[in-house]
C-alpha cells in the first residue's frame, strides 16, 4: 500500500487485510509490554493544518506502539500559517526524512495533490481532507462494528447483510462519505438521514437510501446507527433555523434510543455534542461504542501505518 | 475615429509586399490574396505581382483575423502571469490579430487613464490590436457606475464594458448600467454568477462536486442572472452581452430571450465546448475554473447552441497564472485557464470535426461577430480588395500533442498539456505586418529574419 | 532442477515421536512445559508435539502459536507480510519451560524474532527450540535443542515442508538449482 487517502478506491481485500491486521494489532494492545519493534527507525509526521487533538493522539500512539519516531508539525504559529504554501512545507518534511505523513487538511483534495506532487516520496495517510474523506475513521468504525457483531470471530469477515444508519450533516461530513463507500464495499446497506439542506444536491450515484425522517429510519431497525456531529454554525447559514429544532428531528433522544433493537449499536466519531445530536443518556449507554471507537482507532491505524510502511515500498499510486 | 485610425498614427511597418497562393475559406474556391501596405488590394485566381513574396498557402483555411472579446492581459498590475506584449504575442500566436482586455488589472481599468495606458501598451507591442474594455462600477466593486462616458470618449474608444471576475449584482446599479451606455452605443458583458449561491464554490455542483466534497456553484447561479438581465435589457431597450455562458440552461434562456426580440448576444469558451466536471477528479487545478466545467449535457447543449447562433461566438477567457497558484490544493489555486493559443485548435476539434460547424462559421464566430459585437472597426471584414488585411492562415490537417512549447504567452495553465489537438496557425497576419510566419511567432511584428 | 525427498511421512512421525521422547527426558517430565509454534507450519507441528508429550507424558500440555512478524528484520526487502494470530495459552509463559517449535531453522532470524516476541510478552524461565529440519548457514548464534533430521544443503537450494493439515501431503524435499 503506498498511499491511503479515500476509501472510494479502497478494494474489498485491501480493506479486510487491514481490518484483520488490526485484530492483530488489538491483541497486542492486551499485553502487559503494548510496544512492537516493526517500525524502529522510520519516522512518521503528523502534518496537521487543522486542529485535531484527538485523532492526532490516535495516530501518534498508533506510531509509537511501532516504535516508530513521530513528528508532530501544527499549522498554528507554525510558517503555514504565514503563508508557506503546500509545497514548501512538504519539502522541508521531505529533506527531513519522513517515511510517512499522516496529513489533515481543511482543503479537499489536498492529501491527492500531495501524493501525486512528486514533492515527497513518503507514504500519505488521509487523516481527513475538507468535507472529502477519512478513511482511518471508516475503518475503525467498521472494525467496531464487526467486532461488536462477531467478537473473536471476526477475522477474514465482512460486513454483508448488517443495516448502518448514519445520521446527521451529510454534506459537509467526511466521515459520512467514507463510511458510505467503504460500508458498501464490505457489503453492508446504507440509509442516510438528514434534514433535506445538509444532503448533496446529487447523491444519485451514491450507494445509499436517503431518509429525511429519523424515526423512520429507528423503526427500520438499523444494526448500527451512527450519529454526526453537528456545528451549530451550520445555522448561520440557513441550513436549519434553531439548535432546539434540529435536535428534536434529528437528535438521538430517549425515546428513539428505546425505540432500537436490542442488539443495535450507537456510533459517534467524536467529539460529542452532548444534549444536540447525541442524548447523555445514548452517549453513556451500553450500546454506546464510543470508547470501543476510540481504542481500536489506534489499532486499525497501526495496522495502516504498518502496511504503509513495513514492506518494501511499491511504486504504484494505488492502496494495495 | 476608428481603429484603423490608431494605426495610422503609430505608423505600421508593412513594407513588404506578400501574395498568399492558394488558400481557401471551405466552400469557395481556392483563391489569392495580395497584401500592400496594410491592405489587401486585390484578390483572384493566378495572381501575380513583381516584387511580391510569393507564399504557398494551398489546402491552407483562409480565416479573417480573429478577434477575441475575452482575454486578462494582466498588465498593469499582474505582470508576473502576463503582460500587455506576452499576452499579445500569445494572441498572434493562436491566429488572433485583436484582443479586448478586461479590466480587472491592479488599478482596474475603471478611468479614461488606465484604458489609455493599455491601449498604448498594446500599440507598443504591434502584435495584434489591443481593445481595452472599461469596467461597469468604479473598482469592480458593484457599488457605483465608473466614468463610462470618459472611457468611450477616450483615446482607447472603451464600447464594452465588464466587471467580469465578478457579477454586477445589484439589479438596480445593472439596470443603470444598461441604460447609460445606450448613449454611445455600448454594451454590459455580464459575468453571470450571483454571488450568494456561490459563496465559496470550487466547482461545478452536481454528481462529482458531492463525491469530492468540494463546495458546489449550481447552474441556476448563472442562470438566475441571465434570466434577469435579458428582461432588464428588454425593458430599458439595450444591447447585452453574456460573458462565457456555460449551461444547458443558460443556452434555454438567450434562445427564448433572442426570440423575444431581446438585443443580446453570448459567448462560450473553447473549454467549455471540450471539458466536462469528471476532469475535477483528482484535484488537478489546471481544471479550475470560473464558469466551472460542468457537466456532458451541458457540453452539448452549447456545442449546439453555437451552432444554430443562439450562441454568437467564440471568446477564450484567456486567464494566465503563476505556477504556485496552481500547483497547490484545489481551494488554493486561481480560477483559470490560457486559452489564446490553442482556440482555433479547440474549435477545430469540437465544432468542425464533428460536423456541427463549417469553416465560414468559424469566421463568423471568432471574427466577424466579435468585431461587430464590440464595435471594433477594420476586423472581421470581409477578405476582399479594399479592406484591411488581417487574415490569418490555419492548417487543419495536422494532430500534435498540445505542449508547453505551443505556449507563447508568460503562463502555462493549460488544460490541454498533453491532449492531441488538430492544426496549427501558419500565417497571421496584423493590418498587412506578419505575425505569424511559417507556423513561427516572429519575435518583432514583420520583421523576419 | 533436481528434487529429492528426504523425509516420507512415516519418516516424519518418527521424528516427531522421538522429538516428544526428548522433550520429556530434558525436562524431567511433562511439569510447567509450553508448546509454542512458530506460524505457518510449526504451528501444525506444535500440534502435534503436543498431543505426543501430552500423551507419553500423561499430562495434558498447553498448546500455543507465536507470530514473528512483528520483530523480524528483514520486512522492508520484502512485499509487506500479513502477520499471522499468536496465541499465548490461558495459562502465560511467566516462569515456564517455552519450547518453541519451527519446520526449518536455516539462519536463525526467524528465532532472534521469536525471542524478541516471548520478551514482550513475559518472562519464561527456560526456552528451548525444537526444529523438523536445520539445514545449517546460521547468521546469529543461535543453535536448537531438538532435531528432526539434519539436512546439510546449499545456500540456494530450497526446501520443502509439506504436512497434511495444511498442505494436503506429507513429505520433506529438497530443490537443488
Amino acid at each position: 500500500m503506498r498511499h491511503l487517502l479515500d476509501t472510494k478506491t479502497l478494494s474489498r481485500d485491501a480493506a479486510l487485510r487491514i481490518l484483520d491486521v488490526a485484530e492483530d494489532m488489538a491483541d497486542t494492545q492486551q499485553r502487559e509490554v503494548k510496544k512492537l519493534p516493526t517500525l524502529r527507525g522510520k519516522t512518521v509526521v503528523n502534518l496537521f493544518f487543522e486542529d485535531s487533538t484527538r485523532t492526532r493522539i490516535s495516530f501518534e500512539a498508533a506510531a509509537k506502539r511501532l516504535s516508530a519516531d513521530v513528528i508532530n508539525f501544527s499549522a498554528k504559529g507554525s510558517s503555514v500559517s504565514k503563508g508557506e504554501s503546500l509545497q514548501d512545507t512538504a519539502q522541508t518534511l521531505q529533506a527531513m526524512g519522513a517515511d510517512a505523513v499522516v496529513m489533515r487538511h481543511g482543503a479537499s483534495g489536498a492529501p491527492r495533490t500531495l501524493a501525486t506532487s512528486g514533492w515527497i516520496t513518503a507514504g500519505v495517510v488521509n487523516a481527513g481532507d475538507g468535507t472529502h474523506e477519512h478513511p482511518t475513521q471508516a475503518l475503525l468504525d467498521a472494525f467496531t462494528i464487526r467486532k461488536r457483531r462477531f467478537g473473536a470471530d471476526s477475522r477474514g469477515r465482512d460486513l454483508s447483510g448488517l443495516a448502518v444508519t448514519i445520521v446527521g450533516d451529510i454534506l459537509h461530513s467526511r466521515v459520512a462519505r467514507s463510511n458510505v463507500w467503504l460500508l458498501h464495499t464490505l457489503g453492508a446497506n446504507v440509509t442516510l438521514v438528514a434534514p433535506p439542506t445538509l444532503v448533496p444536491q446529487d447523491v444519485s450515484a451514491w450507494p445509499v437510501r436517503v431518509l429525511y425522517d429519523l424515526d423512520e429510519a429507528v423503526a427500520e431497525a438499523p444494526d448500527a446507527l451512527m450519529m454526526l456531529r453537528i456545528q451549530i454554525e451550520r445555522m448561520n447559514a440557513a441550513y436549519f433555523p434553531t439548535e432546539r429544532e434540529y435536535s428534536r428531528h434529528w437528535g438521538l433522544d430517549a425515546t428513539r434510543l428505546a425505540g432500537l433493537a436490542a442488539d443495535s449499536i450507537v456510533m459517534h466519531p467524536g467529539p460529542m455534542n452532548r444534549g444536540l445530536e447525541i442524548s447523555a443518556d445514548a452517549a453513556d449507554s451500553s450500546r454506546s461504542t464510543v470508547l470501543d471507537q476510540v481504542a481500536n482507532g489506534v489499532s486499525v491505524r497501526m495496522a495502516v501505518l504498518y502496511l504503509l510502511l513495513a514492506g518494501e515500498r511499491d511504486d504504484d499510486g494505488s492502496a494495495a | 475615429m476608428t481603429a484603423l485610425g490608431h494605426a495610422a498614427e503609430s505608423g505600421s511597418s508593412a513594407t513588404e509586399t506578400l501574395l498568399f497562393r492558394g488558400a481557401s475559406l471551405e466552400g469557395t474556391g481556392a483563391l489569392d490574396l495580395l497584401v500592400e501596405d496594410g491592405m489587401i488590394v486585390e484578390t483572384g485566381v493566378g495572381l501575380s505581382r513583381a516584387g511580391a513574396t510569393v507564399v504557398d498557402v494551398e489546402g491552407l483555411v483562409m480565416l479573417p483575423g480573429l478577434v477575441d472579446l475575452h482575454t486578462h492581459l494582466r498588465e498593469p498590475g499582474y505582470e508576473a502571469s502576463e503582460t500587455v506584449l506576452t499576452g499579445s504575442r500569445a494572441a498572434a500566436a493562436g491566429g488572433y490579430a485583436a484582443v479586448f482586455a478586461m479590466p480587472n488589472t491592479s488599478p482596474v481599468a475603471d478611468t479614461a487613464g488606465v484604458v489609455e495606458q493599455e491601449l498604448a501598451l498594446g500599440e507598443a507591442a504591434g502584435f495584434v490590436t489591443v481593445q481595452p474594455i472599461g469596467a461597469v462600477t468604479v473598482g469592480q466593486k458593484g457599488e457605483r457606475l465608473a466614468e463610462l462616458g470618459a472611457m468611450a470618449d477616450s483615446r482607447a474608444r472603451v464600447r464594452v464594458f465588464s466587471d467580469d471576475g465578478f457579477c454586477v449584482w445589484d439589479p438596480l446599479i445593472m439596470r443603470r448600467a444598461l441604460e447609460y451606455v445606450k448613449a454611445f452605443d455600448g454594451v454590459i458583458a455580464q459575468h453571470a454568477q450571483d454571488p450568494r449561491l456561490t459563496e465559496g464554490a470550487q466547482m461545478n455542483e452536481g454528481v462529482v462536486s458531492a463525491e469530492l466534497g468540494l463546495a458546489g456553484w449550481p447552474a441556476v447561479a448563472e442562470e438566475s442572472i441571465i434570466a434577469r438581465d435579458v428582461l432588464l435589457a428588454e425593458h430599458v431597450g439595450s444591447r447585452l452581452h453574456v460573458c462565457h455562458l456555460s449551461t444547458a440552461g443558460s443556452v434555454e434562456i438567450i434562445r427564448w430571450a433572442k426570440r423575444r426580440g431581446v438585443n443580446v448576444t453570448a459567448e462560450v469558451t473553447p473549454h467549455h465546448l471540450l471539458l466536462t466536471d469528471e476532469l475535477a477528479r483528482g484535484y488537478d487545478a489546471r481544471f479550475k475554473v470560473n464558469p466551472p466545467l460542468r457537466r456532458e449535457e451541458d457540453v452539448l447543449a452549447v456545442r449546439e447552441g453555437l451552432a444554430d447562433g443562439t450562441i454568437d461566438i467564440v471568446a477564450t477567457d484567456h486567464a494566465p497564472h503563476p505556477p504556485e497558484a496552481k500547483a497547490c490544493e484545489w481551494q488554493a489555486a486561481a480560477n483559470g485557464m490560457v486559452g489564446l493559443e490553442s482556440a482555433l485548435r479547440v474549435v477545430q476539434l469540437a465544432m468542425v470535426d464533428t460536423g456541427l460547424i463549417t469553416w465560414p462559421d468559424v469566421a463568423r464566430i471568432m471574427s466577424r461577430e466579435p468585431a461587430r459585437i464590440g464595435r471594433l472597426e477594420g476586423f472581421g471584414t470581409p477578405l476582399t480588395a479594399g479592406h484591411a488585411a488581417s487574415v490569418t492562415f490555419y492548417d487543419p490537417s495536422p494532430v500534435r500533442t498540445f505542449s508547453t512549447h505551443d505556449l507563447r504567452g508568460r503562463s502555462t495553465n493549460s488544460p490541454y498539456l498533453g491532449r492531441e489537438l488538430p492544426g496549427e496557425v501558419r500565417w497571421t497576419l496584423h493590418r498587412g505586418v506578419p505575425t505569424v510566419v511559417d507556423g513561427a511567432l516572429l519575435d518583432e511584428p514583420g520583421v523576419r529574419a | 532442477m533436481s528434487t529429492r525427498t528426504v523425509l516420507h511421512e512415516a519418516d516424519i512421525a518418527r521424528a516427531l515421536t522421538r522429538i516428544s521422547h526428548e522433550i520429556l527426558e530434558s525436562n524431567k517430565g511433562p511439569q510447567n512445559l509450553v508448546i509454542l509454534g512458530i506460524p505457518t507450519r510449526g504451528v501444525t507441528l506444535a500440534e502435534r508435539i503436543g498431543s505426543l508429550v501430552s500423551e507419553f507424558g500423561g499430562e495434558s500440555v498447553p498448546v500455543g502459536s507465536l507470530d514473528v512478524t512483528m520483530y523480524r528484520d528483514d520486512l522492508h526487502r520484502n512485499p509487506t507480510r500479513s502477520p499471522r494470530p499468536t496465541q499465548i495459552p490461558p495459562g502465560g509463559i511467566d516462569g515456564r519451560v517455552v519450547v518453541l517449535v519451527d519446520d526449518v531453522l536455516f539462519s536463525g532470524r526467524s528465532i532472534r524474532a521469536a525471542l524478541d516476541a516471548l520478551q514482550d510478552i513475559g518472562r519464561p524461565a527456560v526456552v528451548r527450540l525444537a526444529t523438523l529440519i536445520d539445514r545449517g548457514h546460521r547468521e546469529l548464534p543461535i543453535r536448537p535443542d531438538f532435531v528432526g533430521k539434519n539436512l546439510p544443503s546449499a545456500r540456494d537450494e530450497r526446501v520443502f515442508v509439506r504436512l497434511a493439515e495444511v498442505d494436503g501431503e506429507e513429505y520433506v524435499s529438497i530443490e537443488g538449482r
